[in-house]
């Protein structure tokens, strides 16, 4: 029995106790004695939305294969717990040892989304850990962060030792070792920085140093120290069948969002739709073979006993193994009564026969992602989905009897238009239409559901996009109000629901996405101003942000709506993803002209992604 | 074939609510490899049916759910099976096979045991079984029941079987049919009102410590004796 860092009166206080007790099914556990160094893995989020990541389950896994390592978790505690641990001033512990984060080695952060910063800063200061990365002590665990937000680390830099840029399942070894080493040798902590940030994917912020024209854009980024790289690659995996994968992945006792197996197929994205920041920072696409996957499948299913499993990958239909998988995988599930989950694919006259065998048709929804309204705009981002690929998918699925469709879009695209806005009302009647025209009233099981959502469009770093100007809040809402009364002057508007994201929160999130090293000091603000939580709408304090912006002298106009120039120094330029600044341009001067490029299965367009000698369709 | 499962709750696992409880086993029969039977239809699920709820930061060593299986497996294998992939906090106490005719365990409960001590540090000057054996000699013990819609009131001594006084702790045997089931954190409740002191919910540490049937005969037995051994 393990002592839990909150006492029984407290968990039988607060939300959701299971959230912060541990020893789940597969949960790892070790003996201090036993190990060398002490990891945590944080998701700045709340337990139910943490643990429903597959990064951290990979690192999890990956890590606590070595011998030497103990890796553990640790989650955002929610409100209720967060002013509990302040008032009785509990430092913030990990799950497995219950022990507090802060006796750790290191603390890695993964980073995906941009509205998790303040709670980075929560974690930090719930476990005494200085919020600063220069303020800390020799004893401080390495914070060390990842994921794709660290492909602009910028905004949050002066609160992290290290970034680890790239896929980490094999690059952490040498850190490790590194460390070992160094705390051996008697080391300082900015020693071992100094020698880690000379390691593969390895970015360490103290040493660089950012200047500013005067205009406030990026003058130059400079490194400190000699012997440091200029430029910091991401690390990426060759050959997906020659890494591990987690066989065991931790089952929770309560329910989370993704409460089921999730296999990932392949990484990387053949699109290269121009918004899409996935679709680059993972080029080029690896693909994990048939047997792999079954074999894995088999194996997670067993040791968790999850009644669910779903493929994962950006844009499954573009599997090439698919319908070899899918056999073999509906074969398996049905003899086990386990249900498959379908995200990602595309509407077509396979993927509808695979939903009919995987799905209730009467309950299930097909989705559509068009992401703009008119062919024009479709052009402009390089979605390669046409009016045509979207009526015929729906017309199949209507005859095999789904009803309910959903469609999502962008409002605030660069070059977009009031027409272009009015197109999604349009082609979400024009779909229903369809409805009518295909399915014979007697055989109609009630009328047709139309969900088209939109969100406001975010210019993210290392996409064609990242020199648009992003749209203002008076933009976003305009166009917003454009296709709620176009739906209004639908035939079939009582078909059609329209529904919008939240414009203040897209800004905040504008700002951070291409934002540079002076926005740390706006985030500490408002986090010492009581934000935390910020992408759950009902702890977002817009006023207060915008007073730490004024307080600090920062322009959120700056970041967001600024036209930016061609040759214009970003502040994450310093890093490479693989593909270059220069296939970016080419790109953005593309979608000004609304032309399309080819998707990597028809034709090299020369990213840049082939460097790495791999790529199912990189030139060799 | 159908299959009655006693387990025990304690440690971390009294803070997992009753539906969770339930996702529990199921995924645990999954991992068990035993022939569970599961429901037709689209989303097949297991045929699993649960005795009675027990609400969070309640203990117990009498917790109950029946299953059906596709074939026969004795039930010694079940419970190696099971136990094998439990976890911290729940150990599976006994597997009884049952008769084709017995009723489901939900149905057939009719009353439950529960030990309550107090909780360390909460009332320390107090002793809680002093004023009990009092407390019960009333000749009624009215109690205001909250339900979602109105406030009933109650003699709640109907309801109370049989009580023991123990070292500092308070033994109740109390209903649990569908039709008087009382909750032992109400007569805690009523018994602190009665000494004139306010009381919480989290002051007492409670157990369950056996779930019973009535028999035709009218005998209330512990539900796994409805089973063969």
């Amino acid at each position: 029995m393990r002592k839990l860092a909150l006492s029984d009166e407290i968990l039988l206080t607060i939300d959701k106790p299971a959230r912060y007790i541990g020893q789940e099914i597969n949960a790892v556990s070790k003996n201090v004695s036993d190990v060398d160094i002490r990891f945590v893995m944080c998701f700045p989020d709340v337990y139910e939305i943490g643990m429903s990541h597959l990064g951290i389950q990979i690192l999890y896994d990956r890590l606590n294969r070595y011998d030497d390592v103990w890796c553990e978790r640790v989650y955002s505690p929610w409100m209720d717990l967060d002013e509990i641990l302040r008032k009785e001033q509990i430092p913030l512990f990990a799950l497995e040892s219950q022990d507090p984060i802060r006796d750790f080695d290191f603390l890695g952060i993964t980073l995906q989304y941009e509205m998790c910063y303040t709670n980075v800063l929560q974690i930090l200061d719930l476990s005494g850990i200085a919020l600063r990365a220069k303020d800390r002590r020799e004893s401080d665990p390495i914070v060390i962060g990842g994921g794709p937000c660290s492909y602009n680390p910028e905004p949050i830099a002066d609160f992290f030792d290290l970034f680890y840029i790239g896929e980490g399942e094999e690059g952490y070894r040498a850190l490790l070792d590194l460390y070992k080493e160094c705390k051996a040798a008697g080391l300082k902590r900015v020693d071992f920085l100094k020698k880690a940030a000379k390691l593969a994917g390895i970015y360490c912020p103290m040493f660089y140093e950012a200047h500013y024209n005067e205009d406030g854009t990026l003058k130059e980024f400079v490194c400190l120290e000699e012997g440091l790289p200029e430029r910091i690659e991401k690390t990426l995996i060759k050959d997906l069948n020659e890494v591990s994968y987690p066989k065991n992945p931790i089952v929770p006792y309560m329910r989370v969002t993704q409460d089921r197996v999730v296999l990932e197929i392949q990484r990387g994205c053949i699109r290269g739709c121009r918004f899409c920041q996935a679709g680059m920072l993972y080029r080029p696409v690896r693909e994990r073979s048939v047997d792999y996957l079954m074999d894995y499948a088999t194996t997670m299913l067993d040791a968790t006993g999850h009644e669910e499993i779903s493929l994962s990958s950006l844009s499954s239909s573009d599997y090439s193994h698919l319908p070899e998988l899918m056999d073999r995988l509906i074969d398996e599930c049905t003899k086990r009564h386990v249900n498959i989950s379908l995200p990602s694919l595309r509407i077509d006259a396979f993927s509808l026969d695979v939903m009919n065998k995987v799905q209730d048709v009467k309950k299930s929804s097909l989705t559509f992602a068009p992401e703009a309204g008119s062919q024009r705009m479709r052009n402009v981002i390089n979605k390669g989905l046409t009016v045509d690929d979207i009526m015929g998918g729906a017309k199949m699925a209507f005859s095999g009897g789904w009803n309910k469709v959903k469609l999502y879009f962008m409002l605030g695209l660069p070059f977009e238009t009031d027409e272009d806005a009015v197109a999604i009302a349009e082609l979400a009647d024009q779909i229903a239409r369809l409805y009518y025209e295909t399915v014979p009233k007697e055989e109609r099981t009630g009328k047709v559901q139309i969900t088209a959502s939109s969100s406001f469009f975010i210019p993210k770093p290392f996409t064609p996009l990242q020199w648009a100007p992003m749209g203002t809040k008076e933009d976003f809402l305009h166009k917003a109000d454009v296709v709620k009364s176009a739906v209004l002057a639908q035939l079939n508007k009582k078909s059609i629901r329209y529904m919008y994201h939240e414009a203040d929160v897209s800004v905040l999130e504008g700002v951070f996405a291409r934002g540079d090293r002076r926005l740390s000091d706006v985030i500490e603000k408002a986090y010492k101003k009581g934000c935390f939580y910020d992408a759950w709408g009902e702890y977002y304090h817009h006023d207060v942000w915008l007073s730490c912006f004024e307080e600090c002298g920062l322009d959120v106009d700056f970041y967001t709506t600024r036209v930016r120039k061609e040759d214009e120094l970003f502040p994450w330029d310093f890093i490479s993803c693989g593909v270059t600044k220069a296939f970016l341009l080419r790109e953005w001067k593309n979608a000004a002209k609304n032309q399309v490029t080819p998707n990597c299965s028809m034709a090299c367009s020369g990213c840049g992604a082939a460097c790495y000698g791999t790529g199912e369709y990189c030139p060799k | 074939m159908k299959y009655r499962i006693k387990f025990s709750k304690y440690d971390i696992m009294i803070f997992i609510g009753h539906l969770d409880m339930m996702r529990f086993f199921q995924k645990a029969f999954r991992r068990s490899g035993l022939p569970i039977a599961y429901s037709t239809g689209f989303s097949p699920h297991q045929i699993m049916s649960f005795a009675q709820p027990l609400g969070v930061g309640v203990y117990s060593d009498g917790e109950y759910f029946d299953v059906e299986f596709e074939e026969k497996v004795e039930p010694d294998l079940i419970k190696e099976r099971l136990s094998a992939v439990m976890a911290t906090g729940v150990d599976i106490i006994n597997v009884r096979e049952l008769p084709d005719d017995a009723g489901n365990a939900m149905a057939s409960i009719a009353a439950a045991g529960y030990t309550i001590r107090l909780r360390d540090g909460h009332f320390p000057e107090l002793s809680l079984t002093e004023h009990f054996e009092a407390f019960m000699a009333q000749p009624e013990i009215l109690y205001e029941k909250e339900t979602k819609r109105s406030v009933k009131e109650l003699n709640i001594k109907d309801f109370i079987f049989e009580y023991k006084v123990m070292d500092e702790e308070i033994y109740l045997f109390l209903d649990a049919s569908s039709a008087g089931n009382l909750n032992p954190a109400f007569v805690m409740d009523a018994y602190f009102k009665w000494m004139g002191k306010e009381s919480q919910k989290l002051d007492f540490v409670i157990k369950r410590m056996e779930i019973y049937y009535r028999t035709d005969e009218g005998k209330l037995l512990p539900l796994e004796e409805a089973g063969v051994r």
